[in-house]
Order: C-alpha cells, then structure tokens, then sequence
C-alpha cells in the first residue's frame, strides 16, 4: 500500500477498538483475571520477600525493603511511558480512549512514584543515617513526582475537559523528551557532588534469591496497574457519557 | 523573515512601552539573591561556596515572572488568533515571542548577574563562565517556558500552574548551569557543562517552539 | 515469629515500608472503585430521566448529579 492508504488503514484499525461498547466487554472480561493474578502474585510476592528470601550479609533485613523500592521504580517510569505513547496515539490517530487512558492512569503512577520515594527513604534511614539521600535515583524520581503531580494539576485545571486532556497530552510529550535529558543531568550531578565515601543506595550483590522476590512483586505491580488501569479508564468513558447528556439536558 | 523580524520588534516595543518587564524581572533577581546572605549569615566562604547555585536559581525563579503574560495578552484581545492566521507559521510566531521576552528579560539578567556574584563574594574566576552559562541558559529557559505557557492558557491558577509545570523541565539547565561556574571556580573544565547547556539550547530551539504553538492551537481551537 | 516480626531490629523500617505500600496501593484501589460506583449510579438517573421525559418538553426540575473531574 501507499503510505497514505497504510495510514488510513491503520486509523480505521485503530478506531474498531475505540469502540467504547467495545472497550466495555474487553475489560469486563479481563478484570477477573487480573485481580485475581495481582492477589496470586502479591501473596507469593510477599511470602517471598519477607520469609523466604535471606537476610542481607551487609544490610540485614533492610534489604527487604528493596521488593517494594524498586518494583516501583520501574512502574512509576512504565506508567509515564504509558501515558507518554498514549498521548502520541490521540495525537496521531484520534484514538477516543487514548487520552482518557492518560488521564485514569496518572494517578497510579503518582502514586508509585510516592512509593518509591518514601521506601527509599525508609531504606536510607538505617543505612545512611539521614531521611533523605540525594542519590541519582531518587533524585530523578522526585523529578518524575513533579512531573506526575504537574500533569494532573493540568488536566483538572481548565473548564473544559477536552481541552485539558490536550494540553496535558502535549506536557507528557514534552516531559518525555526531556526525562532522558533530567536522568542524565542528574547522575552528571551526582558523580560531580559524591563524596568519596557514600556509595550509591541500594546496590547489594543480587542473590538469585533476591532476584526471585523481586521479579514476582514486579509483576504483582504490574498486573494490579492492569486492574486500576482497566477500572479507572471505564470510570473516565462513564464520566464522558455522564457530560455528554448533562450537556444535551442543558442544551434541550 | 521580515514577518518574523516585525513581530519581534512588535513585542520588544509593547513590553518597553510597558516598561516593568524588564525592571521587574531585574529587581526580583536582585532581591532574592539579596534574601540569602540575610537568611545565611554574611560569613564569605559560605557564599561563595553557594553564589552560583543561588544566581542561578533566582534566574530560574526571575525568568518565570513574566512568562505568564507571554500570550496571555494576546489570547485575551484576539491577537493570538490573528497570529494562528497569519501567513507567518504558528511555530515562527512563538518562536519571536520567545526572542522578545529573553531580550527584555533574560538580557538584563545577564547583565545584572556579574554585580549579584560581587555580592555574593564569589571568586573572580567565575565571572566569565558566570555570564557564558547565562547566556546559554536563559533562552532554554524563555524556550521552554513559552511551551509552558501556551500549555496554561486560560487555565485557572495559570501562574502557579505554570512554575508547576516548567520548573522540573528546567533542572538540567540548572544542572549544567551552576555546574559550570563551580568547575571553573575549582579549576576544573566548564567546557563539557557550556557544551551540553549549548546541545540542550540547540534542541529546545525547534522543539519548544513546536509544542508552544500545539498548545496554542488547542487553546484557540 | 518474633524473630519475624523484629526484622534484625529494622523492623520500623522495614514494616513501614510495607505498610506504606499497602496503603496507597488500597487507598488508590478503594477510590478507583468508588468513582465507579458513583458514576455508574449517576449515570442510571441521567438515563432513566432521559427515558422518561418525552422529545420536545422543557427539561423539568431534576437533581442530576454534577459531573465529577476524577480524583
């Protein structure tokens, strides 16, 4: 095909799961099982990391604080790339759910990003001995925080829903090409300001029995974002149709 | 061209005819950098150990005041839509807009900022890259800022929504700002710190404009 | 059990840790599943309210539910 013809197959292919009726039946059959895998995995998760995982030789039990720490991590970073493509998708394509999705999801990356900074905190307290260490890590998360937290106060901020939809759409976009740039700059920092003594937080030679509780609360993570993310994007659809007939009652 | 050199002269005359931009943004960076040996204690090793993070901060911090008001005026009196109309593309537009406000106020802080570093006792190796970073650094901040407040047209609470959103974005800038003055304070390269804040202004330089003016269609739209 | 529970003499951190976990993760769960609810109810009166009034009639006094931005 020519490219023009690939593009408007690629819409219309697009738009046959825009579908919100569609969209509706999907999700009610995925949501059994993704609740049911988060409590599975969550329960094995937390089975392994606190009983039966080994101690740390250097940071003792502390270590367990890792499972959580860095599972959240990388879900604070998976939810903005989320959101991220999402916004490039409305963009690109008009896909109806693809903003929506954007908008149901920040929260829960926000919060995970909370998480991880107030863990890492918890982590560094007994190691370090202060509440709070500028490490690169945590540094950029606070960053993503920001970012989080400036992206919701967005999209809340205008009268007109769709507008801030779109407007937030284009911060995630700009917040994208940028977060590669801020973690950069920020380990520049670190290694500029380091003192040779602290080493970075957090680095305990991986066990394979360390690694085993930490993937399994990865994926616990990741199927309960799944389940929010299926419930809150049908909360968003609801609230669309609710505005649209509240405004067809005010217009009639 | 010539539209692009017209709208920078219209701005430039509408914000001097003004006239507070400028001093404002001036006054503010003075009286910040001023809070600080207050709030620390005039002891000069402390200072100058601090100078060229809190100059730079309060540039940041100066930049954001008239941000706000970039399109604002002209989204509110229709000038804006005129401008969408224009033969002169949306993202030149911006583009010019951004040019205007970094002459009226990123200028006379570079220029205010050799005085602040007096102040602040810092060393007089430092003054040179002081400037140099300034430079640099403050068209990134008026570029990305202009995409911030398109962004924030006719939001509520636009001003504190706006630092919100364009502060985190500025850290880099910040980063390699400030770093660049303590290497040459230390005797160590600024280079590297002047190279990267020069890639970073050479890429906000397209990018910012694009996303100012994406923003500023869905505000007119 | 004790042993457990004390955590090598970390367990504040530890237990916090967790504990904070679990909050927001439920906290974040309970809202999500209560805007639902609400916007399912609100949603059955803006269409049982359509049904019963007929084309081209005055809307009537009606308590709808104000839309809610999602928090």
């Amino acid at each position: 095909m020519a490219l023009p013809d690939r593009m408007a197959y690629l819409t219309v292919a697009m738009h046959r799961f825009a579908n919100p009726a569609r969209f509706q039946r999907i999700a009610t059959a995925i949501l059994p099982w993704s609740a049911g895998l988060t409590v599975l995995l969550l329960a094995a998760g937390l089975y392994l990391g606190l009983v039966a995982s080994p101690a740390d030789y250097q940071q003792g039990d502390t270590v367990r604080i890792m499972y959580i720490h860095v599972p959240s991590a990388w879900m604070a970073l998976f939810i903005y790339a989320n959101m991220a493509l999402a916004s490039a998708v409305g963009f690109v394509w008009r896909h109806p759910l693809a903003d929506l999705f954007c908008r149901a999801v920040a929260p829960v990356g926000a919060g995970f990003t909370a998480v991880c900074l107030i863990t890492g905190s918890l982590w560094g307290e007994p190691m370090w001995g202060t509440w709070w260490v500028w490490d690169a890590r945590l540094t950029s998360v606070l960053i993503l925080f920001f970012l989080y937290l400036g992206y919701i106060a967005l999209v809340n901020a205008f009268d007109d829903p769709v507008r801030g939809l779109k407007a937030g759409a284009i911060l995630v976009l700009v917040g994208v090409v940028n977060l590669p740039i801020i973690k950069f700059s920020v380990d520049w920092w670190n290694t500029l300001h380091q003192p040779a003594s602290v080493s970075r937080l957090g680095r305990p030679a991986l066990d394979p029995a360390m690694l085993t509780p930490l993937m399994v609360m990865a994926a616990a993570f990741m199927a309960y974002f799944v389940t929010l993310a299926l419930l809150r994007t049908r909360a968003e659809l609801l609230n669309r149709r609710i505005q649209v007939l509240q405004m067809a009652r005010g217009a009639s | 061209m010539r539209r692009f050199a017209a709208l920078v002269r219209r701005d430039l005359r509408l914000s001097l005819r003004a006239g507070t931009d400028a001093t404002t943004a001036v006054m503010f960076f003075v009286v910040t950098v001023a809070l600080f040996p207050l709030a620390i204690g005039p002891e000069s090793t402390v200072l100058a150990r601090i100078a060229a993070g809190v100059i730079w901060v309060a540039a940041l911090l100066a930049s954001l005041l008239s941000l706000e008001r970039l399109f604002a005026n002209d989204y509110e009196d229709g000038g804006l839509d005129l401008l969408a109309l224009s033969p002169l593309p949306l993202e030149a537009a911006a583009l010019a807009k951004v040019a205007a406000h970094w002459l009226v106020t990123g200028v006379p802080l570079i220029l205010a900022a050799p005085v602040l570093a007096l102040l602040l006792d810092m060393p007089a190796g430092g003054f040179a890259v002081l400037m140099a970073s300034l430079a640099l650094g403050t068209p990134s901040l008026s570029l990305i800022g202009a995409a911030g407040a398109a962004l924030t047209l006719g939001a509520r609470r636009g001003g504190v929504l706006l630092s919100l959103l364009v502060l985190p974005l500025f850290v880099p800038v910040l980063i390699f700002g400030a770093g660049a003055i303590d290497a040459a304070l230390h005797g160590v390269a600024a280079r590297p710190h002047l190279l990267l804040l020069g890639g970073f202004l050479a890429a906000a330089l397209p990018l910012a404009p694009i996303a100012a003016a994406a923003a500023i269609r869905q505000a007119l739209s | 059990m004790s042993d457990f529970l004390a955590m090598g003499g970390y367990a504040v951190y530890v237990w916090s840790a967790y504990a904070i976990a679990a909050l927001v993760l439920v906290v974040l769960l309970a809202m999500s599943l209560g805007a639902l609810k609400r916007r399912e109810a609100a949603l059955r009166l803006l269409e049982a309210a359509r049904e019963a009034r007929p084309r081209g009639e005055p809307t009537g006094s009606g308590s709808a539910p104000v839309p809610e931005s999602s928090r």
